[in-house]
């Protein structure tokens, strides 16, 4: 449990996906101009992290890990991803149009969001067990929505602030992220390993 | 012809004006070392899935096509992470697992998506090796700022003296974001003398 918990603040707080990994940073610069869609994003992401890194990690150790088939882990990695991707967004459709509406064209760019194969790929590298890695997606997808929804906040703000005109969109975006991470190293002392 | 190979390079190049793959380009360019293996690893990777896409553009099912592709650019990422470890392994160590996330980079699939799918072989294969170099020098010139900034050297030759005090950031997270952010705006800038 202690261990569960640790995993959780390190990975919403300390190594947060988008400020020190830079694990999905294109919806972090396309869709973060509203806290709804960010919202939205954030719960989409979360929700296919969590299952994502879950299911892929039975795959791994019961599948690809006794028959010596590694070799196949991306392509298996990025088919669980498609797969589910498809699903989350029929559902959606289904269940909230307007949330549809809003998300549009990111929804199967989730696909290739670098956070969600990148969670799969470090619960592989850190040798995490299963209730480890359905934390460690979970709370990825949590720390990206910490973020996101932040960043769409101070993008509201920055709307009526004069700034220089090469400075516009992503130049600003960029920096304003750089300074969110330089924020975000102040929590590195949290936890003393 | 030519326009195809040289867009890339420039007028839209993918780090700068359309900013894709951004999570490599930030993530690897700690040195100008690691920026320009990652660069060259996507060229690869790149040219060979415009290739393949543009070879097999009219048996592919409309609806599956995202998914054919990504399973393509996951073939050859293998192909590059194998061959990275047994003969590169210090900087198959460096990449981590930004090596393989080139299977989600947006460059590759965007264009395979955007270019490979609707042109012939040969048009692509410009268009990939353009898109790649200009990838490639983007993140060698993030990588290089990043290096002289963080610890005073380029390509591992010192270049500051020895009294020179690393600004750390540089090579840490936030520098990432906050050295391509000026960069880009420098684009921007450069653009606008020109018009």
């Amino acid at each position: 449990m202690e261990k569960l918990i640790l995993i959780f603040i390190s990975t919403v707080l300390i190594n947060n996906f988008v400020l020190s990994y830079f694990l999905g940073i294109c919806p972090f610069l396309g869709v973060s101009g509203k806290i709804e869609s960010a919202l939205g994003m954030g719960m989409a992401v979360t929700f296919v992290m969590s299952l994502a890194t879950g299911i892929s990690y039975l795959i791994y150790e019961y599948i690809l890990l006794p028959w010596n088939l590694m070799i196949l882990q991306y392509v298996v990695f990025i088919l669980v991803i498609a797969s589910l991707v498809q699903v989350v967004e029929m559902f959606i459709k289904k269940y909230s149009n307007s949330l549809y509406q809003s998300l549009g064209i990111y929804l199967p760019l989730i696909t290739t969001n670098c956070a969600i194969l990148g969670s799969a790929l470090f619960m592989v590298t850190r040798k995490y067990g299963f209730l480890e890695s359905v934390v460690f997606g979970f709370s990825g997808g949590v720390g990206f929505s910490l973020v996101l929804i932040i960043m769409a906040g101070i993008r509201q703000e920055l709307e009526d602030a004069d700034i220089p005109s090469v400075f516009k969109g992503a130049p600003l975006t960029l920096i304003v992220a750089g300074l969110l991470a330089l924020i975000f190293m102040g929590f590195s002392g949290l936890i003393s390993s | 012809m030519k326009k195809e190979f040289l867009k890339g390079l420039w007028n839209q190049h993918p780090v700068f004006r359309q900013l894709l793959g951004m999570c490599p380009t930030l993530a690897v360019t700690t040195s100008a070392k690691n920026g320009l293996s990652m660069g060259l690893a996507v060229v690869f990777v790149l040219f060979f899935s415009s290739l393949v896409v543009a070879l097999i553009k009219q048996i592919v099912p409309h609806q599956v096509r995202i998914a054919v592709y990504t399973v393509i650019i996951a073939t050859f990422v293998t192909i590059v992470d194998t061959f990275m470890r047994a003969q590169f392994p210090a900087i198959s160590q460096a990449l981590g697992p930004y090596l393989p996330l080139i299977i989600v980079n947006c460059i590759i699939l965007g264009r395979c998506e955007a270019f490979a799918s609707k042109n012939g072989v040969a048009v692509s294969l410009l268009d990939a090796l353009g898109m790649g170099l200009g990838f490639t020098w983007g993140l060698f010139v993030l990588g290089s700022v990043r290096e002289f900034f963080g610890t005073g050297s380029i390509l591992s030759i010192r270049i500051m003296p020895a009294g020179y005090d690393p600004l750390v950031a540089m090579i840490l997270p936030a520098g990432a974001f906050l050295v391509l952010g000026l960069l880009v705006a420098l684009m921007n800038r450069i653009e606008e003398w020109k018009s």
